[in-house]
């Protein structure tokens, strides 16, 4: 047992029967219905713009562009243009490689002693295709989710529907991606307990996300294809949240208001967690800088402005005297027999 | 430490950004605006009102009728039973076009209305067309 897991696991459930038993037995419909998805719905955001603000005001002292390729050099060298980017496109195609396909994820290595002595590094690709899985599987499940919150249901989220019901097993169709994101999110978590260095490094604010999100995929499962809600009736509420008409309609199980819950403390709960890298990746300088640290200064914007006293300033400055006493100086006053006719009028 | 902590570096980069997440949050909201979305209203024809009953209770059809289909579906193709007996002890034949469709023949003012709503398309009606009262229409 493991306690930063532990804490987690029995944080989601006590959540789970936070909502079951407001609902079920206190009838809680309207807190759990309309003012916490409200309430959460605020903090996501007013917590989001803020992260982004502070992230906005904190300065890069040092250019620490992370590279994987050769730099843009003598013309002869072929420079990496998205992997070691010198240009803004460069970095906006490095960005888009890494939010949408996990680059440098991908390049992941393991580096391990085998046959007795030998170190080596070998090929590890697994965290990459459970973080693929896990990202896109959870895109899919919410832009599907928007056929909860429009009427009528867009066009692109119809065929999103369609397409991920491709092999229309069961009735209702089984939607492939909600699946997908429960098992990915069980093998992160597995990951993370069976990998001792992995468990060692793992907190529980590590824990927490994936519980939360297993939780709000199986509370979601379950409604879909075991304890049936009405759907109708779902949709009324969550119309009513959408067009602020809120309404709570009869008839619609406890455990939807446990996914919706879930969803709530999701939703407050990311501004302030490790979540909330989906706006971080966008301020990471490792990622949004150009690597063009030869080509131009970095200038660092907690550099206090430092007050400097040139030598052709200090020269000028004391000129007449050092030329007096014979000192050196780079440029002669100008007319020489003029000077002295000037120092004789004063 | 950072002399000036109010200052916002790379000013449009984080605004457009604000911006940006602001928009795509709000879009739920953005494109329901002015609207109300009442849930359909259910047009039932006067033989469904006639037998009062679906096949079994609104509260379980509302709910599991797509999965009352795929038992019946499955007994049928399966088992070449026919037959569906409902706790009350009614006899039904277990056929979509023929039992569902015949007390719901509107379907373009039942079945679609709340499929409509709640943006399902059931594949069926690929192969199940032969209702004839919904095809005189
Ligand atoms: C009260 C509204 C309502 C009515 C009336 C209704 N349905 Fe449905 N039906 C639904 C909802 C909602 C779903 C989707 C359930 C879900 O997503 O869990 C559904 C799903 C289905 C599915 C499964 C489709 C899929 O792709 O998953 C079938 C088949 C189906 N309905 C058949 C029918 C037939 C046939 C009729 C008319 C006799 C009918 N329904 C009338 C609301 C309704
Ligand atoms: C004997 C006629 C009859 C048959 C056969 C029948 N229904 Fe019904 N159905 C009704 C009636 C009557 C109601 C209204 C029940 C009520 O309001 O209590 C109803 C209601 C429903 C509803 C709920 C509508 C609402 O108001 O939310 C659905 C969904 C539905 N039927 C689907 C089906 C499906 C699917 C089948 C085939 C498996 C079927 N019905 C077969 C008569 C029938
Ligand atoms: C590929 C074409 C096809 C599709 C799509 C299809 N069916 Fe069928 N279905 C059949 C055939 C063929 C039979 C056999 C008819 C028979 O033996 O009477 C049948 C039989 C049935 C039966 C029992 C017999 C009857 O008269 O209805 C049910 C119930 C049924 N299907 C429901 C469904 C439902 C619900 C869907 C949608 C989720 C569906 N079917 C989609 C072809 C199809
Ligand atoms: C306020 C926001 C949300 C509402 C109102 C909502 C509502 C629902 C409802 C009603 C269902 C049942 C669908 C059906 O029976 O067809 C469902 C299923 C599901 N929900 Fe949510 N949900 C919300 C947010 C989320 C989020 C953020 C996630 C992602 C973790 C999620 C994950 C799922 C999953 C995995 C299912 C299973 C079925 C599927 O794959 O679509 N939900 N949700």
């Amino acid at each position: 047992m493991n306690v930063n897991y532990m804490y987690s696991l029995i944080a989601v459930i006590v959540l789970f029967l936070i909502a079951y038993v407001g609902v079920a037995a206190l009838h809680l419909q309207v807190v759990f219905g309309i003012l916490i998805p409200y309430l959460a719905f605020a903090v996501f955001i007013g917590g989001f713009i803020y992260k982004m603000l502070d992230w906005g005001r904190s300065p890069v002292p040092f250019p620490i562009a992370t590279t994987g390729g050769q730099q843009k050099s003598l013309p002869w060298f072929k420079p990496a243009k998205l992997d070691n980017p010198t240009t803004k496109a460069g970095v906006i195609g490095r960005m888009a490689l890494e939010i949408l396909v996990f680059r440098s994820l991908f390049r992941n290595t393991k580096f391990e002693k085998k046959e007795g002595d030998k170190l080596s590094y070998e090929w590890e690709k697994w965290l990459w295709l459970f973080a693929i899985a896990f990202h896109w599987s959870f895109a899919v499940v919410i832009l599907r989710h928007l056929r909860f919150f429009t009427d009528p249901v867009l066009f692109p989220v119809q065929m999103l529907e369609s397409m991920d019901s491709f092999f229309q097993v069961g009735l209702p169709v089984v939607f492939m991606s909600g699946i997908v994101l429960l098992a990915a999110t069980f093998a992160l978590f597995a990951r993370r307990v069976y990998i001792p260095q992995m468990r060692y490094i793992s907190l529980g604010a590590d824990y927490f996300p994936l519980f939360l999100i297993g939780g709000i995929a199986i509370s979601g499962i379950l409604m879909r294809y075991f304890a049936k809600t009405d759907i109708v009736s779902v949709k009324e509420i969550t119309m009513g949240l959408v067009t602020f008409r809120p309404t709570i309609a009869e008839g619609v199980d406890p455990i939807f208001y446990v996914h919706i819950f879930l969803v709530s403390i999701l939703l407050a709960y990311f501004p302030f967690s490790k979540l909330m890298h989906l706006g971080g990746i966008f301020f990471s300088p490792t990622r949004n800088l150009r690597t063009n640290t030869r080509a131009f200064r970095h200038i660092n914007p907690w550099n206090h402005p430092v007050k400097v006293h040139t030598y052709a300033a200090y020269e000028d400055e004391f000129r007449e005297k050092m030329v007096e006493v014979g000192l050196p100086v780079e440029k002669m006053p100008e007319p020489p027999q003029e000077e002295p006719e000037e120092e004789k009028k004063e | 430490m950072p002399k000036n902590k109010k200052e916002l570096y790379n000013k449009k980069g984080v605004i457009a950004g604000i911006v940006i997440f602001a928009f795509i949050a709000a879009l739920p909201f953005l494109i329901n605006l002015g609207k109300a979305a009442p849930a359909p209203e259910l047009v039932l024809t006067s033989k469904a009102k006639e037998a009062k009953e679906c096949v079994r209770s609104k509260e379980f059809i509302k709910r599991e009728h797509m999965q009352l289909l795929d038992e019946w579906r499955d007994t049928v193709v399966r088992d070449a039973k026919r037959i569906y007996v409902n706790p009350q002890g009614k006899e039904f034949n277990m056929s979509l076009s023929n039992t569902c469709l015949d007390c719901h023949s509107n379907k373009t003012d039942f079945c679609d209305r709340c499929h409509d709503y709640a943006s399902v398309s059931p594949y069926c009606w690929d192969c199940h067309i032969d209702n004839p009262k919904e095809m005189k229409r």
